[in-house]
């Protein structure tokens, strides 16, 4: 397993370094599908330069990070590349741990054969590494790959079953964008099966852990927080990351949902419409916790799913962080309808996007229109692939279930 | 979706699918291409009409009156240029470039271009600075434009004498065509795609909202031809072809499309012969991608621009130069009134004649019903693999398929690449000029591709299987779907053409077909092939057919023109065919010879 797995970190880390090198970058760096306001590096190398001004790096609404990403770039900007790389191969190790961890508990001998389940950690590998939506990000610098990242620490955290650790690094991932709050629910789920807690409200267990588990979420949460204004010495990055994110006043057109609907909408309405698509984003968190009680893991896979498609800013970072998991779910591939269709279409709507783009800012023969329609057109690719995984686990489940009731019968 | 997530009607779905699979692309086939050649006949497309109200409510007295002037250019004469625009009332500016070409151009005989471009700003006397118009003149060495270039000074003559201009108007008289205008455009709007070096531009009007183009060689007209692709296959706005229509009618000129006049008896055969032959007169140049006048540089710029052509063809009936100054005072007066650039009308359409057009939406169904057959032969391939190939990522399958991809797209960069940068090793080497250097290269390159499979399939040991080269070609259909979608989307016309001949060779390509049947068919059938049928008919549809030796030598120099369109005013036709459509054509190549 190691000579593989160092053969295509020592593939992907060549195609990144010589990306980084060539003319390019500097076109990859300024595609609206690869970089948003959020995460984009020019941006960040703005703020880096008001910083050192003594100016407050908020002023002036350009940049929307956090303030402890600016402190860490204050120090390794020269190095930026390779901090880039190097997230990358963590989050490649995160990911290969996790899938080597994840199959110890739930065994699945009648759906899936050992050969095939010592062969996932490397595929997830492959699938982030070698994922073009991933390269493109890391070439653009784009700080989507280091949220990655941590997002993947968190899952490894969580599934190694260290609450500290995976409260601290979920403090970490929603401090960043916050989003990855609704992960709360899966990480809590999951440590209260690791630990037979039954989820049962009326247990005083349930409530001790739930409790411990939030007061270290929040307690990290508002560490970070007050370390970032001590940082900084004021509050100012509060409206200009997080309301930046919740009323979204920069309509750049992106991959997301979002921006074709706030360009054309009334002052009026403003306020109704960006709770309605915010609320979108968490609402789901409810019913697919009851539901996926006994299968935190893929409720984790769900919930990236669901903030990738939601989010006001999304990026084909963020597309990449979901679809790497895709390998974990293999068994479900013989049940997965319609994914060749599917994957044709999410193909297409790739390619199509900077083509419409170009016709549309440049060539001056479409409009915005055209480039909705592809935008749109993609999420739909993506929520298919979402309720097809969804269903095709409802499917498994009950064929697992009918074979094992079938097989107690015998006995 | 009930029909596709039941499983038993799934399964008759993909049963009807594999056993129809031929008959259904043939009928496709055919109907796509029987579309196409249905959309010149009159009745399915629709008259052109003004959609600009601007434009249409307006009403413009033309009163002409303009004297002509005769003038002699031979080269460029700045001063006296300069002198003349002085002399009306205009602003006056200079600007000089340069250029080295990547090799000689040998049909104009040039290598390494010098050239001033000389243009005059006619203020317009109330309204804010805000806005352009452009009308140019290229001024070529001898005296083939001697009377565009005068007609340019009457008619700024003229046009300071009136108070109605709202715009600023700009008469540019540009050198070497092409690059002078190049030249002139990237210093405008402060850009440099090209790597051209010229001076900065000392005076500047507002945003330029369209532009004309005048090629006069005589004093005597008898029609105006009007020219509008541009540069990659790119259409001004049709209110603007619309526009030149109805003066032409209005004041009784003459005018043309594709050199053809129009004719009255649609249904007769010679009618609609004439209508296709205009067609694909026009399919033909949009899908060469280069700019068929000085006025397709302006296109890139979001700038509606045409260009207009005197003729002489010596009919009876001949157009006295005041008209057309009229007609060109009415446009630009039409032009002026404009409040916003023109964007009502259709960017994206076909003309079989000046009064009648097809959209987009109509000529579009003809190359989804090619694509579509790609799409069917994937699927159908895909129930057949039985759906392994997100399963089996790593292992030797993913190799199999990967190492024809790699080799395939590295000899396309090396067919981008190579030509240009080995040209000095091959003029000390062998007996031939730079441009005979560069073609040569890049044909032999072309060719040497075609003996890739025996020697990969060499290299690599105990590879193919049955499986491997069916998911190389479903990799390859989906691959040549999304290309072939994407060209059609920015130059619809080069899409088509590569889809008629990539499609049926593509689609049933197998290793288990006779091998030199096959291979003679696939290589008939290539993309250079295309470009050489393209040549001969091109040549048959204006009357001048040529010989096969001729007709090669044209095609030679097609491909030198299109490297150095590429490199000079950044064509997208060479570095597709070289970088994406030869390595896919390649892929079936390896496909051909599996074993």
């Amino acid at each position: 397993m190691a000579a593989p797995l160092t053969l295509l970190l020592i593939v992907a880390v060549t195609i990144r370094a010589v990306l980084f090198r060539s003319s390019l970058a500097e076109l990859i760096s300024a595609r609206v599908e690869v970089v948003s306001p959020l995460n984009a590096w020019k941006r960040v190398v703005e703020g880096l330069a008001l910083l050192d001004l003594g100016v407050s790096p908020y002023s002036g609404d350009v940049f929307h990070e956090t303030p402890l990403m600016i402190y860490l770039f204050h120090f390794t900007v020269d190095y930026a590349e390779i901090v880039f790389i190097v997230s990358a191969y963590f989050f490649r190790k995160q990911k290969y741990a996790l899938e080597s961890d994840r199959y110890s508990a739930d065994c699945l001998e009648l759906l899936r054969s050992p050969k095939e389940m010592f062969y996932i950690p490397l595929k997830v590998a492959m699938f982030y590494l070698l994922n073009p939506f991933t390269i493109l990000s890391c070439v653009a610098k784009s700080t989507c790959g280091l949220n990655n990242a941590i997002i993947a620490l968190f899952i490894f955290c969580t599934l190694k079953g260290s609450a500290l650790l995976s409260g601290i690094l979920l403090a970490l991932a929603t401090y960043q964008s916050i989003y990855p709050l609704t992960l709360f629910a899966p990480a809590l789920l999951f440590f209260l099966q690791r630990l037979y807690i039954p989820v049962n409200l009326r247990r005083s267990s349930f409530w001790f852990f739930t409790l411990q588990y939030a007061f270290m979420y929040v307690g990290s949460l508002v560490v970070i927080t007050g370390l970032s204004f001590f940082l900084l010495g004021s509050w100012d990055f509060i409206p200009s990351v997080y309301g930046f994110i919740f009323s979204v006043p920069d309509l750049t057109p992106n991959i997301g949902l979002f921006w074709y609907f706030f360009a054309e909408m009334f002052e009026h309405f403003r306020l109704f419409f960006s709770c309605v698509f915010q609320f979108n984003v968490f609402f789901y968190t409810i019913p697919l916790s009851i539901k996926l009680k006994e299968h935190p893991v893929f409720l984790i896979f769900m919930q990236i799913a669901i903030i990738s498609i939601f989010k006001s800013y999304p990026t084909v970072g963020d597309v990449a962080l979901y679809m790497a998991f895709l390998p974990a779910w293999s068994h479900l591939y013989r049940f997965l309808r319609n994914i060749f269709l599917v994957s044709c279409v999410l193909l297409a709507c790739s390619a199509l996007f900077p083509v419409l783009w170009h016709l549309w800012i440049y060539a001056g023969s479409a409009n915005s229109n055209f480039y909705y329609a592809i935008t749109l057109l993609f999420n739909f690719g993506q929520v298919k692939v979402f309720t097809t995984t969804w269903l095709t686990n409802c499917e498994w489940k009950n064929r697992w279930r009918n074979k094992v009731s079938l097989f107690i019968n015998l006995y | 979706m009930g029909l596709l997530s039941d499983p038993s009607r799934r399964k008759v779905l993909t049963g009807l699918l594999t056993r129809l699979n031929t008959p259904i692309c043939i009928v496709c086939y055919l109907a796509g291409i029987v579309w196409f050649m249905g959309l010149a006949f009159e009745p399915f497309t629709l008259r052109t009409y003004m959609s600009e109200n601007a434009m249409g409510s307006t009403m413009v007295l033309l009163r002409g009156a303009i004297m002509m002037l005769v003038c002699f250019c031979s080269g460029m004469p700045v001063e006296w240029l300069v002198k003349a625009m002085q002399s009306r009332g205009l602003e006056v500016f200079t600007q000089s470039f340069s250029r080295k070409l990547p090799f000689p151009d040998e049909n104009k005989e040039r290598y390494m271009v010098r050239g001033t471009n000389v243009y005059g700003i006619l203020r317009a006397p109330r309204a804010p600075r805000t806005e352009a118009l452009v009308i140019s003149a290229p001024c070529s060495p001898g005296d083939s434009n001697n009377q565009a270039v005068g007609l340019l000074l009457a008619l700024a003559q003229y046009f300071r004498n009136q108070v109605y201009w709202a715009k600023d108007i700009i008469f540019l008289v540009n050198e070497h065509d092409l690059m002078g205008t190049q030249a002139w455009l990237e210093a405008y709007h402060h850009t440099n795609i090209t790597g051209m070096e010229y001076s900065p531009l000392q005076g500047r009007a507002g945003s330029i909202q369209a532009a004309l183009s005048l090629e006069l060689s005589s004093d005597v007209i008898t029609s105006l031809d009007l020219i509008l692709e541009g540069l990659n296959g790119q259409l001004p706005n049709l209110d603007l072809a619309n526009l030149f229509y109805a003066f032409c009618q209005k004041l009784g000129v003459l005018c043309t499309i594709q050199g053809k006049l129009q004719r009255n008896d649609w249904d007769t055969a010679e009618g609609y012969t004439h209508a296709a032959q205009t067609m694909m007169l026009m399919v033909l140049k949009q899908a060469c991608g280069r700019s068929w006048g000085d006025h397709g540089l302006f296109l890139r710029y979001h700038i509606e621009a045409a260009s207009v052509r005197g003729i002489n063809s010596f009919r009876h009936y001949k157009t006295d130069a005041a008209t057309i100054g009229r007609l060109l005072e009415g446009m630009v007066r039409k032009l002026n009134n404009l409040l916003e650039r023109l964007h009502q009308s259709y960017f994206f359409y076909l003309l079989p004649s000046l009064s009648r057009f097809v959209s987009i939406g109509c000529y579009m169904l003809a190359f989804g019903l090619l694509v579509v057959i790609l799409l069917l032969r994937a699927l159908d391939l895909w129930v057949h693999l039985g759906a392994p190939a997100l399963a089996a990522p790593s292992g030797p399958g993913v190799l199999t398929v990967l190492t024809p991809v790699v080799i395939s797209h590295l000899t396309g960069v090396a067919l981008y690449l190579l030509p240009v940068h080995l040209q000095e090793m091959a003029v000390e080497h062998f007996p031939v000029s730079e441009t005979e250097a560069v073609v040569l290269t890049a044909v032999a390159i072309y060719t040497a591709g075609l003996a890739l499979p025996h020697n990969t399939q060499r290299l690599l040991s105990g590879e193919g299987t049955e499986q491997g080269w069916k998911v190389l070609k479903l990799t390859a259909l989906l691959y040549l779907a999304v290309l072939l979608g994407c060209t059609a989307l920015i130059n619809f016309s080069l899409g088509f053409i590569l889809a008629v001949t990539l499609v049926p060779i593509t689609a049933s390509m197998t290793p288990h077909m006779p091998k030199a049947l096959s291979a003679l068919v696939m290589v008939l059938l290539s993309p250079a092939f295309t470009v050489l049928y393209c040549v001969f008919i091109y040549q048959e549809l204006i009357e001048a057919p040529v010989s096969v030796s001729e007709g090669w030598m044209l095609f030679l120099s097609v491909i030198s023109q299109g490297i150095l369109d590429h490199a000079l005013y950044g064509s997208l036709v060479y570095p597709l065919l070289a970088l994406f459509i030869y390595p896919c054509w390649l892929m079936f190549w390896n496909i051909l010879f599996w074993s």
